[in-house]
């Protein structure tokens, strides 16, 4: 029963972070950018953007000169992160792919470093006068699911063992919309209804940010305005 | 105006304490009737103010890609939280860059997010009430616009963009900044933000003309409205008597008289200065843009140079490409812009700064200097904030911050840097810049200034600073009447080409 329930909130969390996310990029791709305003010294050519903007995306270039403790636990929640994604496609794939297999023992403690960054970031959330000042309820709970997500993992990872050929067994058959049982444990029980809360609140939260950022006119603008006239439709209409 | 004093400089630069209201209620003088209907806005607060700020809001939103992704994508991570030099000068935590935000951001998610319109509380999100409204015109008049925090932004939110659209909804519903609204009403009306009418303009250059006569025994010529002139210059309109602006506006003269180009002002476009930008209103930037359009097809020139000017120079780089035309690379069937781009000579940038105007002739080696002419000055250089992180000069990125510092190598001997951390891309604005350089706001803008005057106090007590050269008629205004306040004498500040006007020798071309 619970394996059911499980995985239909997982085929909606799927659904609500699919659409809601095309329908987001939708919206900034359409919304023309009318005057050009990179952030200079900016790079002059789409070369020199794309270079720009895979710094600012892999490395966190803007927030290294910013603030090296924010930037340490920020840049380490998101590199473990990335790498315990990679790991969790075995769940998904059968053969498993080599390079999947390849970060396999990355993956698993990466999920560590990945709760020491979750945690540095709340502690400066929690303790530093001017983040405390600007963090609303939400931003708290952003972190606490994330711990939760993060903690729960590791504790079936080393901990309690999880049967994660059944767990396997599930998210294949799940995604050929066929559901098979779960192992009956809390914890992964508690794992998976937190991701799926993690899906379908991020087409409508701060977690926006991951598309925003390849979006943001001050970072993905070619600085060339004498050399090309740049100019919006609805500016255009002006002309007529 | 009560005496206004200094704040203390920090003894080691760290991240002030924050004080709670510390600037609440402090607000420019809001535009009267007049002011506003003249440029076409609501003479002063209408009945429906709610409902038309949130729909021209959902408008704004619409229309600039900037606002919408800067709106959802902020995850208060505190990067930018000290960046900004109001914060640190009045230390009020709205003041933070994501704080100044987060007024337009909690009212963003209350009507236009589900979350918001759901679970306010939670996510921070608040109704556009009479309070915030108010607080709106209080706390985005405390930036200028200088785009500080968005280096430092991992998605490079820039808070001059919600500055600009906060700026653009409050005259909407007849709630405009007197300084601006009045000004540009007077660019309008008059030709210039100073509001120097034509025949007072001819009269100050045949004075200046006198004056450099008397000086230098040449014959030196400020041209107005010459049909077929190579050269339109646009300078702002404060280079044409304020002091030391007016410096500046001799060494240009003095750089086109050497090399014998041929060169005009107008009396029409008699103000680089595009206070449209400050209030976000794409119209004003417009139409303000437009009258060089205009005279520049009048007078048939061949170049467009600029002078000593910030936000007129990110204006003029950045958008009269988009705005007018004056630039190159439009589409074969862009008759708007086509007409103006086949009248100019490609050769060159279009527009061009006098910066680079004046540094490509020293490279070719056309001007020729007494550099010791300038050796009573130890030198350093203030990047102004809209000419560092809103525009570019040269052929390479980062041209701003080199080709200035080239010409004062050039033509002086003592040159210092200030800090790196308060320099190039990471300047700090003077504190007056954005449209907050009015007196009603002098208490900001002495906040805004300490964390310049601070590295200038450095360098002065390290190498004898005493000149401070910088290439914005803002900068250059706001530091003459703050720095007396911070001990400083007044003519510590002046322009790039003050110092090029010094030492420059002129032949008899």
């Amino acid at each position: 029963m619970a394996s059911i329930l499980i995985g239909i909130l997982f085929y909606f969390a799927t659904l609500i972070f699919v659409v809601g996310l095309v329908y987001r990029i939708n919206t900034y791709w359409r919304t023309p950018a009318p005057l050009l305003i990179p952030t200079t010294p900016a790079p002059t050519t789409q070369t020199g953007v794309v270079l720009r903007m895979t710094r600012e995306v892999v490395f966190f270039e803007s927030l290294f000169k910013a603030n090296l403790w924010t930037w340490s636990m920020g840049w380490l929640f998101h590199a473990s992160l990335a790498l315990v994604l990679v790991r969790h496609l075995r769940y998904f794939t059968e053969p498993v792919w080599g390079w999947v297999a390849l970060a396999q023992p990355f993956g698993m403690y990466a999920g560590l470093t990945m709760l020491i960054g979750l945690c540095g970031l709340w502690i400066r959330r929690l303790f530093v006068e001017r983040i405390r000042y600007i963090s609303t309820p939400s931003d708290h709970l952003m972190l606490v699911l994330l711990i939760g997500i993060a903690a729960s993992g590791l504790l079936m990872s080393f901990v309690t063992h999880t049967d994660v050929v059944t767990v396997k067994t599930f998210f294949l058959g799940w995604m050929r919309l066929d559901i098979r049982p779960l192992p009956a444990d809390l914890v992964l029980y508690f794992h998976l209804l937190s991701v799926a809360a993690l899906l379908a609140i991020f087409p409508i939260s701060k977690l926006l940010h991951a598309p925003g950022v390849f979006f943001s006119p001050s970072r993905n603008q070619a600085d060339n305005p004498r050399e090309k006239r740049h100019i919006a439709p609805w500016a255009a209409e002006l002309e007529k | 105006m009560a005496e206004v004093a200094a704040p203390p400089y920090r003894v080691i630069p760290i991240i002030p304490a924050l004080k709670a209201g510390a600037t609440e209620g402090l607000k420019p003088f809001v535009a009267s009737d007049k002011i506003n209907e003249a440029i076409g806005f609501p003479g002063q607060l209408v009945e429906d103010w709610h409902d038309r700020a949130i729909a021209r809001m959902g408008e704004l939103l619409s229309k600039y890609r900037s606002l919408k992704v800067y709106m959802d994508s902020c995850v208060h991570c505190g990067a930018c939280s000290d960046k900004c030099h109001y914060f640190i000068g009045t230390q009020d935590p709205k003041n933070m860059p994501v704080a100044r935000q987060d007024l337009m951001r909690s009212v963003y998610r209350r009507y236009f997010t589900l979350p918001g319109k759901l679970f306010p509380k939670l996510v921070g999100a608040r109704d556009l009430t009479r309070e915030v409204l108010d607080e709106w015109y209080s706390y985005f008049h405390q930036c200028s616009e200088c785009r500080r925090c968005s280096v430092f932004c991992p998605y490079g939110i820039d808070t001059a963009e919600v500055t600009m659209a906060a700026r653009e909804i409050l005259d909407s519903v007849g709630y405009g900044q007197k300084y601006s609204n009045e000004i540009i009403g007077k660019v309008h009306r008059i030709g210039n933000n100073l509001g120097l009418p034509g025949p007072a303009l001819l009269d100050t250059l045949e004075g200046l003309e006198e004056d450099v006569k008397d000086a230098t025994g040449i014959d030196v010529r400020f041209p107005m409205d010459v049909k077929g002139a190579e050269v339109l210059l646009i300078t702002p309109s404060a280079d044409f008597f304020a002091e030391p602006h007016i410096d500046s506006l001799v060494g240009y003269a003095k750089v086109f008289h050497a090399t014998g180009t041929s060169w005009t002002l107008s009396s029409m476009a008699s103000e680089a200065g595009n206070f449209g930008m400050f209030i976000g209103n794409y119209d004003q930037l417009r139409k303000i843009a437009l009258r060089i359009r205009e005279v520049a097809l009048e007078l048939g020139v061949k170049r467009i140079v600029v002078g000593e000017c910030g936000h007129a120079w990110r204006v003029a780089y950045s958008f009269w490409n988009t705005l007018t035309g004056v630039g190159d690379g439009a589409n074969e069937t862009d008759r708007f812009a086509q007409m103006l781009q086949k009248q100019l000579d490609h050769r060159y940038k279009q527009p061009m700064h006098i910066c680079e105007f004046t540094w490509d002739l020293i490279e070719r080696g056309a001007l020729s200097f007494n550099k010791e002419a300038n050796d009573k000055h130890i030198i350093t250089f203030h990047d102004s904030c809209n000419v560092a992180r809103g525009s570019r000069m040269g052929d390479f990125a980062g041209g701003q911050f080199e080709i200035p510092r080239n010409i004062i190598k050039a033509v002086a001997n003592n040159f210092v840097e200030m800090s790196p951390e308060t320099t190039r891309e990471q300047t700090f604005c003077c504190g007056g810049g954005g449209g907050l350089l009015t007196d009603d706001l002098i208490d900001l803008r002495v906040k805004g200034a300490l964390p310049r005057m601070e590295v200038l106090q450095q360098v002065v007590d390290e190498h004898g600073v005493n000149f401070m050269a910088t290439i914005c008629a803002i900068c250059k205004a706001q530091f003459t009447k703050v720095m007396p306040i911070y001990g400083f004498d007044r003519r510590m500040v002046g322009g790039v080409h003050q110092l090029v006007s010094n030492a420059i020798i002129l032949g008899d071309k």
